[in-house]
């Protein structure tokens, strides 16, 4: 995927959300860091261009609810970086956004951390690429572009307000 | 900007697993971790490891703004604090930083422990760990209590106070303090004051600093300087009119009656007189001067009420700030390494 075409992706997920849902008053966009932050934050803007409405975006560090953090007795940590919710999320419908869905375990951790926040009225999973792969039950609500991949593959997504650049690059893994 | 290759990121980028998640956010910066498996002194920290614990410490406090305070990280961890000396806010905030992530806390005191029956401090951390703790956090009279400790077991030692020695979670959250005040400890002019021979939190609070970058100038009474006060590369002085004039952040230290064997000065009436931080002095400082102390306060002998309670006083963040520090430390402790 080049630039335009991420930027073209997005416009048609905010235009997808606006579809489903009838009014966007109680609706907050969460992004996963780090790449799903970005997202979360042009899909608000797009939503605003089209519908006037402001919709909250925050910030999901999922770092303290991973599932592997302690598996390992030797290795470094994950780098921890804040997570900022700065609105309630009782009652609010959230679009959590990220940028690759593979096993499904960011999600989940993700799931768990909203949680300890209050009591959305429901989550929908917003994801720019879905690569397959799933090890847990969950799908995402809207998908940006479905990608085939082998597990030896690795998905590379670039965004401009981390690496300079917007593009989406199907890599073959090194071999170990 | 040229897009950055690293093989590292996503599926082959989870390096502590191998099992791979999603686009997840765990970018492996270099340095992720500590190097060491104990935290025993400041001088065993890099630069960038001091750093890596004040950002985590930053990630950590949110969680302390949280309805739900708590999360999941350590669960199913056994933390034992083992304090052979009074404390209430070392102890007080490990044990709600160990519980604000889920470890299972084990507090033992010197008085109503074996200690009071002849146990040494060898046979008692062996024993403790012959239960299987996955870290201990240690306060002693002894200097070097942490690193005995530390040799005899496999749990992560973590240093809260050894004797004269150091301090080390103590100076972490004062720099904490005095980043988020400041934006930065770099280049500041820190003045240290009051009884500098008996205390762990200048030693651990000078090797920061100037491992971070700050001027340090240290003054007390002739009696209580530090015999090896060259070897730190600090400024010091007798005249606290000197140490308040150009301080960015003036940090005082209780008189430490209980370790002094001998006579350092006439009364606690003249320390004040002569040392304490008052009102007049304070008029003498920078407009934005901050205060610190890392406590127990002694009212009335190096501080005066008025400047502990006053608006330049940052003393009760710096015991807020301290719950999130001893989370980031136990957070990169539990990934360490261990022979």
């Amino acid at each position: 995927m080049a630039a335009d075409q991420v930027a073209r992706t997005v416009t048609r997920i905010a235009h997808e959300i606006v579809e489903r849902h009838r009014t966007l008053d109680d609706l907050a966009l969460v992004g996963i860091r780090t790449r799903g932050v970005p997202i979360a934050r042009r899909l608000s803007a797009v939503l605003h261009d089209i519908t006037d409405v402001a919709v909250p975006t925050g910030v999901l560090d999922i770092t303290l609810y991973r599932d592997d953090l302690m598996r390992h007795p030797v290795g470094p940590q994950p780098v921890l970086r804040k997570t900022e919710i700065e609105f309630s999320i009782d009652d609010r419908r959230i679009l959590l956004v990220d940028d690759v869905l593979y096993t499904g375990r960011t999600v989940r951790a993700a799931f768990d951390a909203l949680i300890d926040f209050g009591r959305p009225r429901s989550i929908e999973l917003v994801v720019l690429v879905d690569r397959g792969h799933r090890e847990l039950p969950i799908k995402a609500d809207y998908v940006g572009k479905n990608l085939p991949t082998s597990l030896r593959q690795s998905v590379q997504v670039r965004l401009e307000e981390v690496e300079g650049v917007d593009e989406v690059v199907l890599e073959d893994a090194p071999e170990d | 900007m040229l897009p950055r290759t690293d093989p590292t990121r996503h599926d082959a980028e989870i390096p502590l697993t191998g099992s791979g998640s999603s686009g997840a956010p765990a970018e492996f910066e270099t340095p992720a971790g500590l190097r060491a498996k104990d935290l025993l002194s400041i001088g065993d920290l890099s630069a960038d490891e001091i750093q890596l614990i004040l950002d985590t410490a930053e990630a950590m406090k949110e969680v302390g703004t949280r309805t739900i305070k708590k999360v999941p990280t350590l669960r199913g961890k056994t933390v034992v604090n083992l304090f052979f000396e009074a404390s209430t806010r070392t102890r007080a905030s490990f044990e709600i930083a160990e519980k604000r992530l889920s470890a299972d806390t084990l507090n033992v005191a010197a008085t109503g422990s074996s200690v009071v029956k002849g146990e040494t401090l060898a046979d008692t951390v062996r024993n403790l760990e012959a239960m299987a703790p996955d870290m201990i956090v240690l306060r002693h009279a002894a200097a070097g209590a942490g690193h005995l400790a530390a040799r005899l077991c496999r749990a992560r030692v973590i240093n809260a106070g050894d004797g004269m020695h150091e301090h080390p979670t103590q100076a972490l959250l004062d720099a904490m303090t005095i980043r988020q005040r400041k934006g930065r400890v770099e280049g500041l002019k820190v003045s240290i004051i009051g009884d500098l021979l008996h205390s762990r939190v200048l030693r651990s609070n000078v090797l920061l600093l100037r491992a971070l970058g700050a001027e340090v100038c240290v003054c007390g009474p002739a009696t209580l300087m530090l015999p090896d006060m060259a070897r730190l590369s600090v400024r010091a002085t007798t005249s606290i009119d000197e140490a308040v004039e150009d301080a960015d952040v003036i940090m005082l230290l209780r008189i430490q009656l209980e370790r002094m064997r001998g006579y350092f000065f006439p009364s606690l009436r003249e320390y004040f007189q002569q040392f304490g931080m008052t009102v007049a002095r304070l008029r003498r400082a920078k407009r934005d001067v901050i205060i610190m102390h890392p406590g127990p306060m002694n009212r009335g002998v190096e501080i005066a009420s008025e400047v502990a309670d006053g608006p330049y006083s940052v003393i009760l963040e710096q015991v807020a700030n301290g719950v999130a520090v001893r989370m980031a430390v136990l957070y990169l402790l539990a990934g360490a390494r261990h022979e």
